[in-house]
């Protein structure tokens, strides 16, 4: 099973919800997919057992079998190749690694060189009560600008037979839609406020799109004002937990720690939402 | 054969400049000694990247020696650049009066990108 925790706006508590949910499920793993910025491992205090880079393709021109016929920029849809009169310029921070310059290369004049993007880390979480937790993030390079590539590669690290919880990025572009995809469920952690509930309302439009089931979670909830009861009420979503703004929660996130470690009643309200996600899914 | 572009907000020489290359609304090419002078919409206004380097793309393939904008980014530089036509930025005000300016010399290229990339985006 896959769950996916987005939220439209940042600074929600996508973090708080996903490490909180994983640390509550028995045996998950949690794969922090916000890799332009993870910050899961700063809760969860993993071991790093394991480091690998990640590469896309990018193309090379050969110069001197290049007729300079512009089908590789005309194949390009992220306009990362230039065909000049006596040049071709290749723009790698626009390149995805697709791979169609070089397979439509009529002179064979393109090869594919790999650029490292980024690194996953894969390690151990344990948790005070002898829990296991199976830890993976992807950290892209700084300057780097293509992340979903890298998000790509951090989901290969899903295991089918158990529960996954992905931490996904703000927003709600590419990235977003590269981290949530294929999930069973997505939880979207927003803020009774103008902005979080201006970005949910994103948020559902891209899931209702991507036709992936979802539910809200109402964090600092005794906050800001009751627009996001509304529009869920009106929207039929179903508010699957609400987490008041509360200062011993907020002190232990500001130590690095998670809500169920200060708190631990909360380990069997993150359990319940986790089972009604679970039961709804098998309906 | 001497052929000028520039960055323009509507197709006739009394629109204004428009201040970005990439996602600009037209380009105009002047011909400096024919006085002959053509529109051409920019079919890269709403591309998601790359606007820059498609335009610059475009532009070069018309013959053009010199670009006048506002503005332009770091990839459009680069591909104007290698393509051996020269950029003039901080151009504003109608287009026939700027290219008036051109022919009297009043112009000097730019160096270097005037703005960072993603400058047009979403104007």
């Amino acid at each position: 099973m896959i769950i996916s925790i987005a939220s439209g706006k940042g600074g929600t508590g996508k973090t708080t919800v996903a490490t909180n949910l994983a640390l509550s499920v028995p045996h998950a793993r949690i794969l922090d997919c916000d890799v332009e910025e993870p910050n899961a491992h700063i809760f969860l205090k993993p071991e790093i057992k394991e480091k690998v880079p990640v590469f896309i393709p990018v193309p090379k021109i050969d110069k001197e079998r290049c007729n300079g016929c512009g089908r590789c920029k005309e194949v390009c849809v992220y306009n990362a190749l230039a065909v000049l009169k006596n040049d071709v310029l290749v723009f790698s921070e626009l390149c995805h690694g697709c791979g169609a310059c070089a397979y439509f290369c009529p002179q064979k004049a393109i090869t594919e060189v790999n650029k490292e993007i980024g690194v996953i880390e894969t390690g151990n979480s344990r948790t005070s009560w002898g829990g296991d937790l199976e830890f993976i993030h992807g950290k892209l390079n700084i300057g780097q600008a293509m992340s979903p590539p890298l998000i790509r590669a951090v989901k290969k690290y899903i295991d089918p037979a158990g529960v996954n919880i992905i931490d996904a990025p703000p927003g709600t572009s590419c990235p977003v839609i590269e981290s949530v995809k294929g999930s069973d469920f997505c939880i979207l952690v927003t803020e009774p406020t103008p902005f979080g509930l201006n970005d949910l309302i994103l948020a559902v439009e891209v899931l209702r799109k991507l036709t992936i089931p979802f539910g809200v979670v109402i964090n600092r909830s005794d906050l800001g004002d009751r627009k996001t009861d509304d529009y869920c009420r009106k929207e039929n979503i179903a508010v699957l937990m609400r987490i008041p703004f509360e200062k011993e929660i907020a002190a232990a996130y500001s130590r690095g720690m998670t809500i169920v470690e200060v708190l631990p009643h909360y380990r069997e309200r993150f359990q319940a939402m986790f089972e009604m996600i679970r039961d709804g899914k098998k309906k | 054969m001497s052929k000028i572009c520039i960055t323009s907000r509507g197709e006739d020489l009394q629109s204004e400049v428009d201040p970005r290359f990439g996602r600009c609304a037209y380009f105009i090419i002047a011909d400096t000694e024919s006085g002959e002078c053509e529109a051409v919409r920019n079919p890269n206004i709403d591309s998601s990247g790359g606007a820059g380097i498609q335009s610059g793309q475009l532009i070069a393939e018309k013959g053009v020696k010199s670009v006048l904008t506002g503005n332009v980014g770091p990839n459009a530089y680069q591909t104007l650049n290698a393509a051996g036509v020269s950029i003039i930025t901080g151009v504003s005000g109608k287009v026939r009066e700027v290219i008036e300016k051109y022919k009297n010399g009043k112009f000097q290229s730019t160096d270097g990108p005037s703005v960072d990339s993603h400058f047009g985006m979403g104007k």
